[in-house]
């Protein structure tokens, strides 16, 4: 199965069309075709999985790499290898476009966590979905976006790798804008196509320098080139910036963070997917997949700051931030996800590896967990609406599977020992401290205390108080019901796999395993830092305890903003998310809209359109003084000369026919005396 | 001076004054008669070089045949029996014309044929008769021979044909 | 006797007859000219047939004394045609073709 991971994207590939087709005509309007391609994907990929498991099990010297030891190259003694397949596409001289696979840790990984939240989002959505205007189309582009998905994470070219990067980007639009018929959402899509976009030149960028400096597409020869040294310093830097800024892009970091919070007004379950676990990861996963450009050319291994490391600990606190003032519940998610994703890349930055994908992984179970249960919350409890402040409140009472799935994966998120996120974030924290860069741990650990903190306002918002809303709260059916339950089960369980306190390392074992990968060190766990991090979550969650489950009257903080007129600057400036939309919008694009747009039309009124007028003008009075001189006086009249000519000829030439046969035959008898004497003399 | 020389001598020059008369006489009845005298010249001329049977066919055909044939024309075209000027208008042309012609030949021929004589024999005559020249008509000659009837055909019924009333 | 004499004699009677062909008026002068160049030509060709010793010579005078006769035939036709349309034998009034 190894060998033919390449049927995993293609089964929902494959769905797609068929849903597309057919959906309309089938008794369940597409959704069985859809759920079923996306279940095939999810066995194969755990096949794969298995398989996966069992080679680096088998791989010798297993031992050498725990703790301390070197991540060993794919090829070097000891190391597992890759599995590769491609085929040439298109080759034209020195360029050769392949379409393949590349199979290794990082790629099992990925296959199998995409298929599986994959799979309990289309489960999800049947429900969810029920009696949408477009349910078909809807599960159509589930499935496309799971095959685009796939076929990024396991292409071993970077222009496969952009391929499913777009086409993700595309189903993202798609699906954001899923009932565009309302303006705001059409709006939304087109943001966040646009931004991502503006991204992507950066990855672009990166691409065609990657190439230029290792003469080749393939993911893993480019990654053995930087390893050997073989590519100047100076490319490097250009080239990991430019993939940095389509980072920055598709994985919703600052500065262009500021469309994930808008895409929410696609449907839940299409946050959840595309938003929390798979689409927005794809930046962190190309980090992790070329991660000897980013580490030679940030030179991450020197310690010190670094862009990456920056703008990973920036957004992560712009994200907790802004999270605290949203009444949307989704918007609150949204933006966690722009935190906790900063996170990841702030773990790139700082040489955690391992971490980052770890993190990858549990975020991706206990965030689509948080939107799911938004999505329940909303779809029995609120009457369809997200907004806590004014339709929830008091829902424990009526969807306790909801609630009690909501809080774990809160608790998870939050970091609290011993679920999945306090695994994943501890990781982060400890290489921090490990590896020289003390400052990032700082950023990390407010950035869990803000984490905390938001989620339990969320919480409280949501779940606890009395109900103000409009509907009838009821618990959701059991196709919503049952995958919380499971990713509630992963976010409990998934931490073990890479729990360092216990001295359980497999998660790094088998996914470590197979990727090309620069020296990095492994940071064992310490204890202290563990208890310093989950006591910063608590104190987070105890001072939001403190400050929303008070009644209101007791609340010192109560109307804070309001009578300080600091507080309220400071809480405006969060409302309107530090103004960065409306300098995107009034100042960038209105500036080119307005000032740059109308000079760039005078100039082509005027310049342009005057030079190519111009040139017809003249034009045009060549042309009639070619015509009048030339063609009609020289032209013709030679045309004529030679018809008067032939003319008069002809009429000189008329008398010699006089009609009279013995003037002929004096003619004929002169010619033949003069040609007789002539012949005569000659001969 | 043979025998021969001498008839020649006194034929060709009533053939060549019987010419000149066809060309340059005012009346065309005369005009034709001078003809039929240039004809029986020619036959006698035949007879002179030992060529019998074109002699006779001479007679018979151009004398008796066409030369009436002018006459029922001369008739039936109510030609000027009175003296008339019967030349157009290019006469001078022509004279010069056929005088330069004849100069040409004259000069050419005495270049060529200057000391050829012709040998008159027995043989010529033995070979000349009616007998042999039939025999070399109906061997040699009788393609040409039968086309020659046909167009002899052809132009009888083309005659009738042209000239007949309708 | 020499082959000249007649063969001189001949081209005499046949410029005497290209003479008469492009100058005289009436349409039978000219037929008549016509058979004076035949005649001409006949006396040639025997001429030769006598110098030769080859009787091809006085065979083909038979012939062009057949055609001369076909010939005149036709041609006494057409004159009489063009007397009865022009009632003038005149051939300077042929002209018809003019161009």
């Amino acid at each position: 199965m190894l060998r033919n991971a390449w049927i995993i994207p293609l089964l929902p590939a494959l769905g797609f069309v068929v849903v597309l087709l057919f959906g309309k005509r089938l008794p369940r309007k597409g959704a069985e075709v859809a759920v079923a391609s996306v279940g095939a994907s999810f066995v194969l990929a755990c096949i794969v999985l298995v398989q996966w498991v069992q080679r680096v099990e088998d791989a010798p010297a297993h031992g050498a790499l725990r703790g301390f030891g070197r991540a060993l190259l794919p090829t070097q003694e000891g190391g597992v290898a890759a599995v590769d397949r491609s085929f040439t596409w298109w080759e034209n001289g020195r360029v050769n476009f392949g379409v393949g696979i590349h199979v290794d840790g990082l790629a099992v990984m990925m296959l199998f966590m995409v298929t599986l939240v994959s799979l309990l989002v289309h489960v999800y959505s049947t429900k969810y979905m029920e009696g949408d205007r477009r349910f078909t189309h809807y599960f159509a582009l589930l499935n496309l976006f799971t095959a685009s998905m796939l076929l990024l994470v396991v292409s071993d070219n970077t222009i496969q790798l952009l391929v499913g990067w777009e086409l993700v980007g595309l189903c993202s639009f798609v699906l954001i804008g899923h009932w565009w018929e309302e303006k705001p959402n059409a709006d939304a899509a087109v943001k966040a196509f646009l931004t991502t976009r503006t991204g992507d030149v950066g990855l672009m960028i990166g691409i065609i320098i990657l190439f230029f400096a290792a003469g080749t597409f393939d993911i893993a020869a480019i990654n053995g080139e930087v390893l050997g040294g073989d590519i100047s310093h100076t490319l490097l830097v250009v080239a990991a910036s430019g993939l940095l800024i389509g980072i920055i892009g598709k994985s919703g970091q600052f500065p262009l963070h500021t469309w994930l919070p808008d895409a929410m007004a696609g449907p839940t379950p299409v946050s959840a997917l595309i938003h929390a676990a798979t689409m927005v990861v794809a930046g962190v996963y190309l980090g992790a997949r070329l991660y000897p450009v980013f580490f030679s050319g940030f030179s991450i291994g020197d310690g010190g700051l670094n862009a990456m490391a920056i703008i990973g600990g920036v957004t992560i606190f712009v994200g907790a931030v802004l999270a605290f003032v949203q009444r949307d519940i989704k918007k609150v998610l949204a933006y966690s996800t722009i935190s906790q994703l900063g996170y990841m890349v702030m773990a790139l930055g700082i040489g955690a590896w391992v971490a980052a994908i770890f993190h990858l992984f549990t975020h991706a179970f206990f965030k689509a967990l948080l939107f799911l249960g938004a999505g329940s919350v909303s779809h029995s409890g609120s009457h369809h609406s997200f907004d806590m402040r004014d339709d929830m409140g008091g829902l424990r009472k009526y969807m306790p599977i909801t609630f009690v799935t909501f809080v774990i994966g809160s608790l998870a998120l939050a970091g609290i020992f011993p679920l999945a996120g306090f695994w994943s974030k501890d990781e982060i924290l400890v290489t921090a401290g490990r590896t020289g860069f003390d400052f990032f741990l700082y950023v990390g650990l407010i950035g869990a205390f803000l984490t905390a903190a938001y989620m339990t306002r969320c919480v409280y918002l949501t779940f606890f108080g009395e109900y103000r809303g409009h509907g009838e709260p009821h618990e959701s059916p059991p196709a919503i019901t049952v995958p919380l339950v499971v990713l509630a089960g992963f976010s409990v369980l998934a931490g073990f796999t890479n729990a360092g306190a216990l001295g359980i390392e497999k998660f790094k074992d088998w996914f470590e395993a197979g990727v090309a990968l620069p020296p990095l060190q492994h940071a064992d766990f310490e204890v202290v830092k563990a208890v310093v991090s989950v006591s910063f979550a608590a104190i987070g969650i105890g001072i939001a305890a403190f400050f929303w489950f008070q009644r209101e009257e007791l609340n010192p903080l109560r109307g804070l903003t309001r009578r300080n007129p600091y507080a309220g600057a400071g809480y405006r400036l969060l409302q309107n998310k530090f103004y960065l939309d409306d300098l995107y919008e009034k100042v960038i694009v209105g500036g080119i809209k307005g000032p740059v747009a109308r000079g760039t039309y005078w100039f082509d009124q005027h310049v342009i359109d005057g030079a190519v007028n111009g040139v017809a003008r003249v034009t045009a009075r060549l042309a009639r003084v070619a015509y009048d001189v030339v063609d009609q006086k020289v032209v013709d009249g030679a045309v004529n000369g030679i018809a008067e000519t032939a003319g008069e000829t002809g009429g000189l030439l008329r008398y010699v026919q006089s009609g009279r046969v013995q003037r002929y035959a004096l003619t004929l008898f002169a010619a033949v005396a003069a040609l007789s004497l002539a012949l005569w003399i000659v001969y | 001076m043979t025998g021969q020389n001498i008839a020649f001598w006194i034929l060709a020059i009533a053939m060549g004054t019987g010419a000149i008369g066809v060309v340059r006489s005012r009346n065309i009845v005369h005009a034709a008669l001078f003809l039929i005298v240039v004809l029986v010249g020619a036959a006698a001329q035949y007879i002179v070089l030992l060529a019998e049977f074109v002699g006779i066919v001479q007679f018979f055909i151009y004398i008796g045949a066409i030369a009436v044939l002018f006459l029922f024309g001369i008739m039936l075209t109510r030609a000027p029996m009175t003296p008339a000027d019967f030349d157009n208008d290019q006469r001078w042309p022509a004279a010069i014309v056929s005088l330069f012609l004849f100069g040409t030949l004259v000069a050419l021929l005495v270049d060529a044929f200057g000391g050829d004589k012709i040998q008159l024999s027995d043989s010529l005559l033995e070979s000349s008769r009616t007998g042999p020249v039939a025999d070399s008509i109906f061997r040699q000659f009788v393609v040409p021979f039968e086309v020659v009837s046909m167009l002899l055909l052809a132009a009888l019924v083309g005659a009738v044909v042209i000239a007949r009333r309708d | 006797m020499g082959l000249n004499q007649y063969l001189i004699l001949s081209a005499f009677l046949f410029c005497c007859g290209v003479y008469g062909v492009l100058a005289r008026r009436n349409a039978v002068l000219v037929l008549l000219s016509v058979e004076l160049m035949l005649n001409a030509v006949n006396i040639n060709l025997v001429a030769f047939s006598a110098f030769t010793k080859q009787i091809a010579g006085q065979v083909f005078a038979l012939f062009v004394i057949t055609i001369a006769a076909a010939e005149v035939g036709v041609g006494l036709a057409i004159v009489l045609l063009i007397y009865r349309n022009l009632h003038s034998p005149d051939l300077d009034r042929v002209d018809q073709l003019k161009g």
